[in-house]
């Protein structure tokens, strides 16, 4: 995973809440066996409307969604951090995200970013205001920077320290092999295993 | 200290535990996997050059993309094929047993590990699947995972985790009578909206939960995740133990006795503190149904579709406008005047045996309305056999519904079961959100009673408006 420190770019202002998962990307799109080029499915009923904010310029050169409340609920889908990744985002802002994408994007390195909804009706009033206005996520100080404005985000310190750091959970956890080998030793026996298989009949 | 149920399974699980904000390292009891959320997982472990380290905590099975007729042909769709073949691959290249389309034991992930018995009480179960929440109706704590931690789990058996916040949602008094547990939990995500448990794991608790079959448990675990909870449990009890002794993987003689003695200590203490509570009446509910595009835009079915003016917080009126514009629906219409052209019944929410039971009680002597299409998936083969030798499927064929082979089917249309756009469903499934059953498709969840009785009036109904 890549580092991340600071990042600046295009904000683009989704005033939608409860963007769940199958509309980050549809089920249809999930079909693929790689772990490239999602970008494709993004959004992609939505994107069918020519209004829809990241068929306009200069938001479909956008890096930070900024969007409502519980954003990415539902399917537990990574490919919905792929598909955002894909397209080009770094960053996703918004008052509450579904659980299961937000542990997503720490894995893959998308950034989210947890703020008040007040917060978010400004930045979208002045991504409206002057279409194509950069933002500036900085994870070591926790702020979003909108021209003057500068804004605190929240983010669990875990998470922060892995993507500082682009550390890959696996290589840490398996540090820790002799613990998990001697907690699998004190496993009781009663506990299933799925080999050898047994079947009803 | 006193624990509560989730607490203590938890803490039989922790490898390490962290230290400094770092998460508790948990060891995984039982890996379950499918063919779409895993294919970049393997293909990680070859990058790395890493095995699964325990095959034989693992499962596959093959229920996303597959057909429900014709089962086996091969998979018109390309893509779907290459899919399901992949998973084919990789579970001869890494060890790992897979029920595949056509085997006795395939079906929806979360059907066949408690079927089989390889979901049990206190156990620590995941899956690259949300749903995977079903499987704390055994006292399991259960959640779904992403890709990266489908790898994390096949490479280590592990998963960093950080420590949830408990809530516990009580539920007591009897459900009245045509009142399943689908219209339980669906009123209950309509009352605490869909991120009311987002950071906790849920148990449900109370007489009303204890008086619920496995099944009624799995409909209500299974969709705890439509209220943003990762987890849902409820404490395993004499229904839990009846429901595994004898099955395939459960434990037999000695070990039997050793594991009903575990069991029987997985209850939350009496004094043991919940982070939050949320207390449900069960004798006030009556069948629930979706208005909206989310599975919290819900109401009783008596009632009328909301206008958007109905609520106070500008992001929900907002949200409601777009619900109701993308579902075709005007504000005030009655809910029994919504007509429907498909009715879908299955999938891991309401696939289960006794869900097929009670939709063909209320179908029973009646006709599927015409224009209406009426789909019955049942969650797994051996739920299809037994339905089978129950002879409901003559019920449904004689009604006539069509009757298919097992899979997730028309609950996300990634196969061929889809909605056209435009289409209405009444569906026994989970999400209704935009597109899930079909670009343009739209989709009001039922229970499965509420789905038989809408089959037969075309239009969204109680067995009591036959």
């Amino acid at each position: 995973m890549d580092k991340f420190t600071t990042h600046t770019g295009i904000g683009v202002p989704l005033r939608r809440s409860n963007v769940d998962t199958d509309q980050i990307i549809p089920a249809v799109y999930l079909k693929r066996v790689t772990r490239t080029g999602f970008e494709d499915g993004l959004f992609a009923a939505w994107r069918q409307d020519p209004g829809f904010v990241l068929n306009q310029a200069p938001y479909d050169r956008g890096s930070i969604l900024v969007a409502g409340p519980d954003f990415g609920t539902g399917s537990s889908r990574e490919h919905a951090v792929w598909a955002l990744q894909d397209y080009g985002f770094r960053v996703v802002i918004a008052p509450r995200f579904g659980d299961i994408f937000r542990g997503n994007s720490g894995k893959a390195g998308l950034l989210v970013a947890t703020v008040p909804e007040t917060v978010v009706e400004a930045l979208w009033a002045g991504l409206e205001a002057e279409p194509g206005r950069e933002l500036t996520v900085d994870l070591t100080a926790r702020t979003i920077t909108a021209g003057e404005q500068t804004y605190p985000f929240a983010i669990d310190d875990y998470t922060r320290y892995r993507l500082l750091n682009g550390l890959d959970d696996i290589s840490l956890t398996l540090q820790h092999a002799d613990a998990i080998a001697a907690y699998e030793a004190t496993r009781p026996v009663y506990k299933p295993t799925t080999l050898p298989a047994r079947t009803a009949d | 200290m006193a624990r509560t149920l989730s607490q203590k399974v938890w803490d039989d699980h922790v490898v390490r535990a962290g230290a400094d904000g770092e998460p508790d390292l948990l060891y995984i009891d039982l890996h379950l996997c499918h063919e779409v959320t895993s294919p970049q997982a393997f293909d990680g472990l070859r990058a790395a050059g890493r095995r699964v380290r325990r095959p034989d905590l693992t499962l596959a099975t093959e229920d996303h993309n597959t057909p429900t007729l014709d089962i086996l042909a091969p998979i018109a769709d390309p893509v779907s094929r290459l899919q399901v073949d992949t998973l084919r691959q990789n579970a001869q290249e890494f060890g790992i047993r897979l029920h595949s389309l056509g085997d006795k034991d395939q079906g929806v992930v979360h059907i066949i590990g408690p079927q089989l018995g390889v979901t049990q009480p206190g156990m620590t179960i995941v899956c690259g699947d949300s749903h995977t929440s079903t499987h704390g109706a055994f006292g399991a704590l259960a959640f779904g995972i992403g890709t990266s931690e489908v790898e994390h789990v096949l490479a280590t058996q592990t998963l960093p985790q950080a420590p949830p916040k408990t809530m516990a949602v009580t539920v007591t008094g009897a459900l009245p009578e045509g009142v399943t547990a689908k219209d339980l939990i669906l009123t209950h995500i309509a009352r605490v909206g869909t991120g009311g448990g987002q950071g906790y794991v849920a148990e449900y608790r109370g007489d009303t939960i204890a008086a619920l079959t496995m099944e009624g448990r799995m409909t209500i675990c299974n969709m705890s995740i439509e209220w943003g909870a990762r987890a849902g449990l409820v404490a395993p009890d004499q229904t839990t133990f009846d429901y595994l002794a004898g099955r395939p993987h459960a434990p037999a003689g000695a070990a039997w006795d050793a594991a009903v003695a575990y069991w029987s200590t997985l209850a939350s203490d009496p004094d043991a503190r919940f982070d939050a509570e949320v207390v449900i009446d069960a004798t006030q509910l009556t069948p629930f149904v979706t208005w909206g595009t989310n599975p919290g835009q819900g109401v009783g079915l008596g009632e009328r579709v909301p206008s958007p003016g109905d609520f106070a917080d500008p992001a929900e009126q907002a949200a409601a406008a777009r619900a109701l514009d993308y579902m075709g629906l005007a504000a005030g219409t009655a809910m029994r005047d919504i007509a429907v052209d498909t009715v879908f019944l299955g999938s891991c929410t309401n696939g289960r045996i006794e869900d097929l039971r009670l939709a063909a009680t209320v179908l029973k002597g009646h006709r599927v309305a015409d224009g209406v299409r009426m789909l019955v998936v049942p969650g797994s083969a051996r739920v299809r056999e037994q339905a089978m030798a129950e002879g409901l499927d003559r019920v449904f064929t004689e009604a006539g519904a069509e009757w298919r082979y097992a899979g997730c089917s028309m609950c996300l249309g990634m196969n061929p079961d889809t909605l056209g756009p435009g289409e209405r469903s009444a569906s026994t499934s989970n999400r209704n959100f935009e597109g899930r059953q079909g670009k343009g498709g739209r989709t009001h969840l039922v229970s499965p009673a509420v789905a038989a009785a809408t089959a037969v009036r075309g239009r969204l109904s109680a067995p009591a408006d036959l």
